[in-house]
C-alpha cells in the first residue's frame, strides 16, 4: 500500500466516525466539534487528489466560518436537545431498517458500476502541467461559468433576504446606538464623574 | 452579434428580473415603509416586461452560457405561463397582505428572485444549472410559505416546505452526482449520448432519485405529503402562487429532462411516470372528497392536476408534450381564477377560507357565484369548458401510445374528483346562505372575470394557446 492510499483509508474512515458522531453525540457542542474533523478529514481527501486550492477554501470557509458560526448558534440558543431528541428512539428501529435496506440497494449497485465509454474518455483527459490549481479555476470561473457564478450569487442573496425577512425584528422599545447624536452631543452635556476604587457609582 | 451580447439577448427576461429584484431590493431598503406601496406595482411591471421580452424571439434555439442555458420555443411558452403566474399571484396579494400588515416589500422581491429561479429552471439545458434554478426558485419559496411570521401555521408551513425540500433537493442532488458518475458530463444531451446503448441498474437508480427530487416540487405521489400543510398555512396569495408559477417551472424541467437527457430509458421512465401519474390522480380525487378547507382542498386538487398533466408524458411523444403544455396553460388558468376567488371571501376584516362560508353565495352574489361554479365545472373537466379540453390533450396521445388502461383509469378518477367539485357549486347554490362577503377591490375581481371568461370560451378561439404548445413541442424534439 502506498502512503497515499494509507492516508485515504485514514482520511475517509475518519471522517465517516465523525460524521456519524455529529448525529449521535448527546451535547450539540460536541456535535459541531466532529462536523469540524469531518470537514478537515474531507480537506485531506482534497489534498490527495491533488485539489489544494478546494482543500484550502473548505478549511477557511467550512471550519473558519460556517462551523464556528454552527458553534456560536448552538451554545447562544437555549435549545433543550435532549427534548428535541426524544422521539429519536422511538423511530429509530424502523428508519434503521429503511436505512439497511437503502444501505443493501446501493452496495448493489455500485458493485455493478460501470461507468459509459463517454465518461471514460472524459476522465482521461490530460491535467495541463503548467497551470496551477488555483488559476485554473480562475481562469472558467468567470468566462466560462459566469453564468453559475452569478446564479449562486442570486441563490446567496436569496437566503440573505430570507434570513432577515424572518427573523429581524425592530422593537420600538429598544435603544439603539446613533453615532450622529453622539457625535453632536456638546461637551457640556456630558458629566464626568469620578468613580473611587471597588466602590461603584 | 459577439458571443456576450448573444447571450445577453437571450437570457433578456433573466436579466430583467434579477436586475429588477435588486434595485427593487434597493428602494426597500433606503425607503424604508414608505416606499413599500410603489415596489408591489414596479414588481408587477418587471414581470409584465419580462413576459413582453419572450416575444421578442419567436422562433430559433440558442444555446449560450457553455450550453448551461437553452433559450427555445418551449422554454418562452413555459417561462410565459411561469410569468404570468407570479404577476397576477402579485396582484392578488396586495389586498390581502395590506389587511393582513405584512405588506413588506420583501415579498415582491423575493417572489421575483423565485421567478428568476424558474425561467432559469425552465431553461436549463445541464445538470448544474437544473440545480441552481431550482434552489433559487425553492430558496425564495420557503421564505414566502413562512412570511407570515407571527402566524403559528405559517410558521410551521415553511419550516416544513424547507426540511422536506432540502431532503429532496438531496435527492436530486445524489441522483445527478451519479448521473455525472456514469455519463461523464453533466449536459443533457451528453447525457442522452452515453445512455444511448441501454442503462445498467445505476443509471436507473440515478433517474429514479432525479425524478424524485422533481416529483416533489411537483407535488406529486408519494412525494406530496408537505403540499396540504403548506398550503393551508402559508398566506392566501402565497398559495395561490405555489399553485400555480412554481408548477409550471417544475412540470417544464422534468418535461424537458425526461425528453432530452433520457430517450434512451424510456421503458424505464415510463413506468416511474406511470406509477406516479396513477397515484396522484387516486389520492387528489379521494382524498379531497373529507376536505373542509378550501385551500387544502385546492392542494388536493392540484395534485391531482399534476398527476392528469403526467398522463401526457406518459406517451413520451411530441403529441404528448403538447398535450402537457395545453393541460399547464389551462391548469393555470383555473387555479389563478380560483385563489381570485377564495381571496374574495372575507367577511369584514376576516379572511375566511371554509367550504361552509359559501353557503348561499348565489344569493348574496350571483355573479361570483356563476364564476366559481363555473371554475368548479371546469376543474372537474366538464365540458365544454376549458377543463374539459385539458384533459382530452393529455389522454389522447396516452391512447395512442398505447396506455389505454391508464386513460379509463384516469377519466374514472376524474368523475371521482368531480364529486367534490360539485359539492361546493351545491353549497353555493343550495345551501342556506351564510354570512355575506364584504366587496372586493378590482384586482381580484378582474382576474376572477378574466379567468372565467378564457375557461369559458376557450373552444370558441384556441388557436392562439394551441398554436403557441404547438411550435413549443415542436422545439423540444
Amino acid at each position: 500500500m502506498s502512503a497515499a492510499q494509507v492516508f485515504f483509508y485514514l482520511f475517509s474512515t475518519v471522517m465517516i466516525g465523525s460524521a456519524f458522531m455529529v448525529i449521535a453525540a448527546r451535547n450539540p457542542v460536541h456535535s459541531v466539534l466532529f462536523l469540524i474533523l469531518a470537514f478537515v478529514n474531507a480537506a485531506g481527501l482534497f489534498l490527495i487528489l491533488g485539489a489544494e486550492f478546494l482543500a484550502m477554501l473548505l478549511v477557511i470557509v467550512y471550519v473558519g466560518a460556517v462551523a464556528v458560526l454552527f458553534l456560536f448558534v448552538v451554545m447562544m440558543l437555549d435549545v433543550d436537545f435532549a427534548e428535541l431528541k426524544q422521539g429519536f428512539l422511538q423511530y429509530l428501529p424502523v428508519g434503521s431498517l429503511i436505512g439497511a435496506v437503502v444501505l443493501i440497494e446501493l452496495v448493489l449497485v455500485l458493485s455493478s458500476w460501470s461507468a459509459s465509454s463517454a465518461s471514460v474518455g472524459a476522465a482521461g483527459a490530460p491535467t495541463p502541467s503548467d497551470v496551477s490549481n488555483t488559476l485554473a479555476i480562475g481562469r472558467v470561473l468567470y468566462t466560462k461559468y459566469v453564468y453559475f457564478f452569478q446564479a449562486a450569487g442570486l441563490v446567496l442573496l436569496t437566503a440573505m433576504i430570507g434570513a432577515i425577512v424572518l427573523t429581524l425584528r425592530h422593537k420600538p422599545d429598544v435603544k439603539r446606538q446613533v453615532i450622529a447624536d453622539q457625535n453632536e452631543r456638546d461637551k457640556s452635556d456630558v458629566k464626568l464623574q469620578k468613580v473611587p476604587s471597588r466602590a461603584g457609582v | 452579434m459577439n458571443s456576450l451580447s448573444f447571450a445577453l439577448a437571450h437570457t433578456l427576461p433573466e436579466l430583467i428580473l434579477a436586475g429588477g429584484a435588486l434595485v427593487l431590493l434597493m428602494m426597500g431598503a433606503y425607503k424604508g415603509t414608505k416606499g413599500d406601496w410603489i415596489i408591489s406595482e414596479l414588481a408587477i411591471a418587471i414581470l409584465g416586461v419580462a413576459f413582453l421580452t419572450l416575444f421578442t424571439q419567436l422562433d430559433g434555439k440558442a444555446l449560450i452560457w457553455d450550453g448551461a442555458f437553452v433559450d427555445d420555443a418551449y422554454g418562452r411558452f413555459m417561462k410565459g405561463l411561469s410569468l404570468v403566474g407570479a404577476l397576477v399571484s402579485l396582484l392578488l396579494s396586495r389586498e390581502y397582505m395590506a389587511r393582513e400588515k405584512i405588506d413588506q416589500f420583501e415579498f415582491p422581491v423575493l417572489i421575483l428572485l423565485s421567478t428568476t429561479g424558474m425561467l432559469m429552471l425552465i431553461s436549463a439545458q445541464n445538470l448544474i444549472g437544473l440545480y441552481l434554478g431550482l434552489e433559487l426558485m425553492s430558496l425564495a419559496l420557503y421564505v414566502v410559505a413562512a412570511f407570515h411570521r407571527d402566524n403559528v401555521r405559517a410558521s410551521e408551513a415553511g419550516l416544513k416546505y424547507f426540511v422536506l425540500g432540502s431532503l429532496s433537493s438531496g435527492m436530486l442532488l445524489y441522483g445527478a452526482s451519479l448521473l455525472y458518475g456514469f455519463a461523464g458530463t453533466v449536459s443533457f444531451t451528453g447525457i442522452a449520448e452515453a445512455l444511448k446503448g441501454g442503462a445498467s441498474i445505476g443509471v436507473i437508480f440515478a433517474l429514479v432519485f432525479v425524478l424524485a427530487g422533481l416529483a416533489f416540487k411537483m407535488s406529486l405521489v408519494p412525494f406530496h405529503m408537505w403540499t396540504p400543510d403548506v398550503y393551508e398555512g402559508a398566506p392566501t396569495p402565497v398559495t395561490a402562487f405555489f399553485a400555480s408559477a412554481p408548477k409550471m417551472a417544475a412540470v417544464a424541467i422534468t418535461v424537458r429532462i425526461i425528453i432530452t437527457a433520457f430517450p434512451g430509458l424510456m421503458m424505464q421512465w415510463q413506468q416511474i411516470v406511470v406509477f406516479i401519474a396513477l397515484l396522484s390522480m387516486a389520492i387528489g380525487s379521494f382524498a379531497a372528497i373529507g376536505q373542509t378547507n378550501l385551500k387544502r382542498l385546492m392542494a388536493y386538487s392540484s395534485i391531482g392536476h399534476m398527476g392528469f398533466a403526467m398522463v401526457g408524458l406518459v406517451a413520451g411523444t411530441q403529441a404528448g408534450v403538447y398535450g402537457v403544455l395545453i393541460y399547464m396553460a389551462i391548469y393555470l388558468t383555473m387555479t389563478l381564477g380560483t385563489f381570485a376567488a377564495l381571496l374574495s371571501m372575507r367577511i369584514g376584516d376576516r379572511y375566511v377560507e371554509n367550504i361552509a362560508d359559501l353557503a348561499g353565495l348565489s344569493r348574496s352574489r350571483g355573479t361570483m357565484a356563476f364564476f366559481v361554479a363555473m371554475m368548479m365545472f371546469s376543474l372537474a373537466g366538464i365540458p365544454p369548458l376549458a377543463g374539459f379540453f385539458a384533459k382530452l390533450y393529455v389522454f389522447q396521445p396516452a391512447i395512442q401510445a398505447g396506455f389505454y388502461w391508464l386513460a379509463v383509469i384516469g377519466v374514472l378518477l376524474s368523475v371521482v374528483s368531480t364529486f367534490y367539485y360539485l359539492r361546493i357549486v351545491k353549497v353555493i347554490y343550495f345551501d342556506q346562505p351564510a354570512e355575506a362577503f364584504s366587496p372586493v377591490n378590482r384586482e381580484v375581481t378582474g382576474v376572477l372575470w378574466v379567468a372565467t371568461v378564457l375557461v369559458l370560451l376557450f373552444w370558441v378561439w384556441p388557436a392562439p394557446v394551441l398554436d403557441a404548445a404547438s411550435v413549443a413541442a415542436r422545439s423540444l424534439f
